[in-house]
């Protein structure tokens, strides 16, 4: 009993400890933002791998994503004989929801990891010690670009993410069941609001672009400095980033759509 | 410093993505209708709006002419004050139109229906229409086909 009383103790502890030493690793990296304004390209570079090369992944996804829910949605509505609301259904589940979280979960799968174990094997291999070495700050000079290409990357591939969408369940609803095309795009305009619904999703994306990243760059950042070390913190980023997001959807939704 | 393909790649990558956000904006939100011209406004007062809202649309034989900029209540006459903008392309609407407020479809959303009157005079900005029809709520209407029955049976 009291053994599972101090486990339960000991996991508590753990659990603040980190939460404090990456709210403490969150304020340096933020501090190490202003030196980029000398240096854009070190964002530049990282946007590459961190957004560039999720592109690929993200758009073909919101495309299946859109049409999935063109064709679900098209026989929900077809019963109550409402398939002129195809583009309402597909648009605002796509801004408001969809668009951010599946692209958040991708984004922590495919670009999250990857900088984890990046950070992570650069500390394992003590090139994170030479740069200190050298006096070449490692927060500013590796962290702060990643996170900075990260959290601007985010919303981009986010509005990406949705506006494929958008040409997925027009396809397949228009192109394929015989959805009127003038309906499926006025009913859209009509119902779906730039500050409510497309500026909301943005902010969700944005927030969403923030813990994500946090999440890898201090994952990989305060990893055991061997193979196992980082891969358990490759492992936890992708868990943790995408609990996170589901988590904070949940909060966010609640507070703007009330 | 770093090799022509990322820089260009990046660029594309930005360009790419504010595209996006244009498209959802321009194309899929009401973006267009609220640059658009305001047009005049113009007052109706109703008995009962039911369930009209906001940016509900406003047609005349089923063509949208503008929409619901403000709805509010009177508490002198108990009524409700509804304001909506039209179209400044639609400048002939005669002064004693009437406007009613129908139900789109079965479940629907609310809408305020105008039907022309025969005046020389037409609406300006700031103009009342007096001829109105609330909405029609249901449980009256059952109401008063119950009250109607029991009345031809007793």
């Amino acid at each position: 009993m009291i053994t599972l009383l101090r486990r339960f103790g000991r996991t508590a502890l753990t659990f603040f400890e980190r939460l404090g030493r990456g709210t403490i690793f969150f304020g340096y990296v933020l501090a190490g933002i202003p030196a980029l304004v000398s240096r854009p390209g070190l964002v530049v570079a990282q946007m590459w791998s961190v957004g560039v090369r999720s592109l690929i992944i993200t758009v073909v996804s919101g495309v299946f994503v859109g049409m999935v829910l063109g064709l679900q949605g098209y026989n929900t509505l077809v019963d109550f004989g409402a398939e002129e609301s195809l583009g309402v259904l597909v648009a605002l589940s796509l801004v408001r929801e969809l668009g951010p979280v599946v692209a958040g979960l991708l984004f922590a799968g495919r670009a999250g990891s990857a900088l984890t174990a990046e950070i992570g094997l650069m500390k394992a291999t003590e090139q994170l010690d030479g740069m200190e070495m050298m006096a070449v700050d490692p927060l500013r000079r590796v962290v702060a670009p990643r996170f900075i290409a990260g959290v601007i990357s985010m919303p981009l591939l986010a509005a990406m993410f949705s506006a494929v969408g958008v040409f997925g369940g027009y396809f397949v609803g228009v192109g394929l069941l015989g959805v009127d095309e003038g309906a499926f795009w006025s009913q859209m305009q009509s119902a779906v609001d730039l500050n409510d619904d497309i500026l909301n999703g943005v902010v969700k994306s944005v927030a969403f672009g923030v813990v994500i990243t946090w999440i890898a760059v201090f994952e990989g950042y305060d990893a055991l400095p061997t193979s196992e070390g980082v891969s358990a913190a490759t492992t936890r980023t992708v868990v943790h980033s995408s609990l996170a997001v589901l988590g904070l959807d949940f909060v966010l939704t609640a507070l703007m759509f009330n | 410093m770093y090799s022509k393909t990322v820089e260009i790649g990046v660029g594309l990558f930005v360009a790419l993505g504010l595209a996006a956000l244009l498209m959802l904006a321009m194309k899929v939100s009401n973006l267009a209708e609220l640059t658009a011209p305001d047009g005049y406004h113009v007052t109706a007062r109703f008995e009962n709006i039911g369930s009209l809202k906001v940016r509900a649309p406003v047609t005349m034989a089923g063509v949208r002419m503008g929409r619901v900029t403000d709805i509010r209540f009177d508490d002198n006459s108990y009524e409700a004050v509804v304001r909506f903008s039209v179209d400044p392309r639609y400048v002939r609407i005669p002064i004693d139109t009437s406007a009613s407020i129908f139900t789109a479809g079965l479940l629907g959303e609310q809408y305020i229906g105008l039907d022309a009157g025969g005046d020389e005079a037409f609406l300006t900005d700031g103009g009342e229409i007096t001829l109105t029809q609330s909405a029609i709520v249901l449980e009256q209407v059952i109401g008063q086909f119950l009250y109607n029955k029991a009345a031809e049976g007793g």
